[in-house]
């Protein structure tokens, strides 16, 4: 279809993140130069056109319509277009009066920093680990691969119960279930982030370990012999071959891990609705807009700032990946 | 963005069906026998004549009616259904019962309530019901309590009348809230039930000091905690305190809330540890275990007793909370929460339907009719006058007893103010805040909880 000949690819259209779009089109071939029929340009305009007005109606639409109502107090009764108009009121609320924004902004970056320091280097590890064809290695993969098949809703009633004060295995196997020296895992709130991560962490690390794993598989042997000629250890071989030879790998689990830690919600929703400890921007959002609460505008305004904080590491990644198509 | 996934919170109304999830165990099959050839001859409940013959009568000419129940456990589904089915075979008309899980009911209720709902639904009274009667979607039945009203007590009219004066709400059962202990655990320590809040704290000492926890207490779901700041509130400042506060033309800056909190922090020692993390139903394990000695909650408790084995919720005792020797102890007033049935204005089948409707609602109202439910779910007792108590067991019938000496009813905490206010980012975490750090200081705890008000 797109025929690119020897001329340079102009950059992919802009807006057009749709499917279509991001393969090679040649949209600004000047007319007399132009090797596309009417026909052509009737399909390749339906399949850049058709993406785009979806993309419009259900992702810019909805996101447009959100910062709209962020400046209004509509209640989610009748059109947000008769709520008040509010102005900048609710982002004022939010970043000075509001008690739960600025800890829930914390969680999220502990969050991301914990993912990224701990469980993201762990996961990359035991690839490493299991790379290394040890005995039972389909057995260990199965296992630690296991929690990614579980929804994370499922993985946080399953760790509920683990950190039960009373009921739990982890406290009884501590030895602390009675009333003056249980530890109070999800109810503390200086302990239940942490609680949370690890919860989290049981999952990450094997979704980790299996891109890092399909990463290691193909990488090329001749690299890590050439490297063991000259004689560099394990280590070396390691840090200065295989990591930087995997940097494409490395960024797609920048980027997971990142987005992991941004949207953050079902672990701390289903312990206890994202309260005492464990409030995160998106169980924010859902307890004042999705919920019998009727904060839609004051909701959404949470949403927004979520969404610019979003931006940021989604444009770090188009950016990469734009680049790497060039060359 | 995080796809947020609907998850049900476990609320008063999760803990009812709970209730009749285990509890109507027993009793169910002796309901299904009574009903099961309802549907051929005679109607189980009721006599068709007496009560309300003429909506009746007009009704059975439109046929059907819709109904969105938030009843999705299994027992309190098939006790609802009893009803139902009662109905249709008296009226002849049918209903289509549209259940919804009741997490999910409760989150979506006004998107709901604008789209295309039902004819009937279940809901709450107290500000919850105000709510979305002052928004236009539910359609006034003040001619049917017109029809019912000597059926029920003033509370229950004044539970079911929206802020303009026309009735919106339908009660058909509540239940209590107290302070719940095992009899036999009682008996065997001598224990009495204390009168008085001295007596209440020398009590809970010396359970101490027998080794047991005082007060069973779980808060993780953020909402038990407000039983306690209601009943506390109710005794030491009064009922138009209370609701003065909950309307926020009361200040909680006043010194009269902080001195709630005083009275609170009295007694936070008595309470069982660690109770951010805990369920209301290991906190109730506890007192089933006669670990701990005392447990305020709702009647819904009763549960828990009733899974734990034969016999055991007839070692369930309560009694009510006591009297702080102040000027409001005349009251006796109680968190006894209300469920019933509305009707929704944007139902599109509902201009059609409404004789039917209010047929069904007429029909809910006699106490035939919610002694279906009450003999399916003996958490909680029938709202309307003539119901027969003489099915009840011993607890229901101690909780009619407390209930009808009441002076002043609330509704509870959650269903008495903005639902803004009272959620996981507002109430429930400043009262779990309060319960681990019992010394903070008061004056600026008011002040947080005041100007997250300030900012609705």
């Amino acid at each position: 279809m797109g025929n690119p000949g020897t001329r340079s690819v102009a950059p992919a259209l802009p807006g057009s993140t749709g499917g279509a779009g991001a393969t090679a089109i040649p949209g600004r071939v000047r007319r007399r130069y132009s090797l596309l029929t009417g026909r052509d340009k009737l399909v390749l305009g339906l399949m850049v056109g058709v993406p785009l007005v979806l993309d419009i109606i259900f992702i810019w639409g909805p996101t447009i319509v959100s910062g709209f109502i962020s400046l209004t107090n509509w209640n989610g009764i009748g059109s947000p277009f008769d709520a008040e108009f509010l102005g900048l009121k609710n982002y004022e609320n939010l970043f000075t009066a509001y008690p739960f924004f600025w800890p829930a902004l914390t969680h999220n970056i502990v969050w991301l920093a914990w993912l990224m320091l701990i469980a993201t280097p762990i996961g990359m590890f035991l690839a490493v680990l299991l790379d290394r064809e040890i005995r039972g290695t389909r057995f260990y993969q199965t296992i630690f691969y296991l929690p990614v098949v579980l929804s994370l809703a499922v993985i946080g009633i399953i760790w509920k119960l683990q950190y039960a004060p009373e009921q739990g295995f982890i406290n009884n196997a501590l030895g602390r279930t009675a009333n003056d020296n249980l530890i109070d895992w999800l109810g503390n709130p200086d302990l239940n982030i942490w609680a949370a991560l690890i919860a989290t962490s049981w999952r990450h690390v094997g979704y980790i370990m299996v891109l890092y794993l399909a990463g290691l598989k193909a990488f090329d042997p001749a690299l890590r012999e050439a490297a063991k000629v000259d004689g560099a250890s394990e280590r070396q071989t390691f840090f200065r071959i295989v990591f930087p030879v995997m940097m494409p790998i490395n960024v797609v689990i920048v980027v997971i891990t990142t987005i992991e830690a941004l949207r953050a919600f079902d672990i701390a929703y289903i312990i206890n609705r994202g309260k005492n400890g464990l409030e995160l921007l998106s169980t924010l959002i859902t307890n004042n807009a999705i919920s019998e609460s009727n904060r839609l505008g004051f909701g959404s305004a949470i949403a927004v700032v979520l969404l610019v904080i979003s931006i940021v590491p989604i444009i770090a990644f188009l950016v990469r990946m734009l680049r790497n198509d060039e060359t | 963005m995080a796809d947020p996934i609907p998850m049900k919170a476990v609320s008063r109304r999760t803990v009812l069906k709970g209730i009749a999830g285990t509890a109507g165990l027993v009793t169910v099959p002796a309901i299904i026998a009574a009903c099961s050839d309802a549907g051929s001859s005679s109607a189980p409940a009721g006599s068709p004549a007496s009560a309300a013959p003429t909506a009746a009568e007009s009704a059975v000419a439109t046929g059907s009616i819709s109904f969105g129940s938030n009843y999705s456990d299994e027992v309190p589904k098939n006790a609802m259904q009893q009803m139902v089915d009662a109905f249709t075979a008296e009226t002849g008309i049918d209903v289509a019962v549209n259940t919804v899980e009741h997490g999910t009911f409760q989150d979506q209720i006004s998107s709901y309530l604008q789209g295309t709902p039902d004819n009937v639904f279940t809901w709450f009274s107290g500000f919850r019901m105000r709510f979305f009667a002052a928004q236009g979607l539910a359609e006034p039945i003040t001619d049917v309590w017109g029809t019912v009203g000597s059926n029920y007590s003033e509370a229950f009219k004044v539970g079911s009348t929206g802020d303009d004066g026309e009735q919106y709400f339908l009660p058909i059962y509540n239940y209590p809230w107290a302070v719940f202990y095992r009899k036999s655990l009682f008996e065997e320590n001598g224990y009495t039930p204390p009168a008085n809040l001295d007596e209440f704290k020398t009590l809970a000492a010396r359970m101490q000091s027998d080794g047991l926890v005082p007060m069973a207490f779980g808060d993780s779901d953020g909402w038990p905690a407000m039983g306690t700041f209601d009943i506390i509130n109710l005794r030491q400042n009064g009922y138009d305190f209370h609701v003065g506060l909950m309307a926020g033309t009361e200040k909680w800056t006043d010194d009269r809330t902080k001195q709630v909190f005083t009275v609170w922090k009295d007694l936070l020692p008595f309470y069982q540890e660690g109770a951010a993390g805990r369920t209301w139903q290991d906190a109730a394990q506890a007192l089933v275990q006669k670990q701990a000695g005392m447990y305020l909650l709702g009647m819904f408790v009763s549960e828990q007793f009733v899974a734990a084995g034969a016999g055991e919720v007839d070692d369930l005792d309560f009694f009510p909370y006591p009297n702080f020797g102040t000027q409001y102890d005349g009251e006796k007033a109680l968190d006894a929460p209300i469920d019933g049935f509305m009707l929704a204005k944007n139902s599109p089948t509902l201009g059609a339907n409404l004789d039917g409707a209010k047929a069904f609602m007429e029909f809910m109202s006699k106490g035939s009719t919610q002694n279906i439910y009450t003999a399916a779910n003996p958490g909680v007792v029938a709202a309307a006058n003539d119901a027969d108590p003489s099915g009840y067991n011993a607890l229901q019938q101690k909780a009619v007893e407390l209930i009808s000496g009441a002076q002043r009813i609330t509704q509870f905490l959650d269903r008495d103010t903005n639902p803004n206010f009272a959620g996981p980012n507002g109430m429930q975490a400043f009262l779990l805040d309060f319960i681990q750090n019992r010394d903070q200081d008061l004056n600026a705890f008011t002040q947080k909880i005041q100007d997250f008000w300030d900012t609705l």
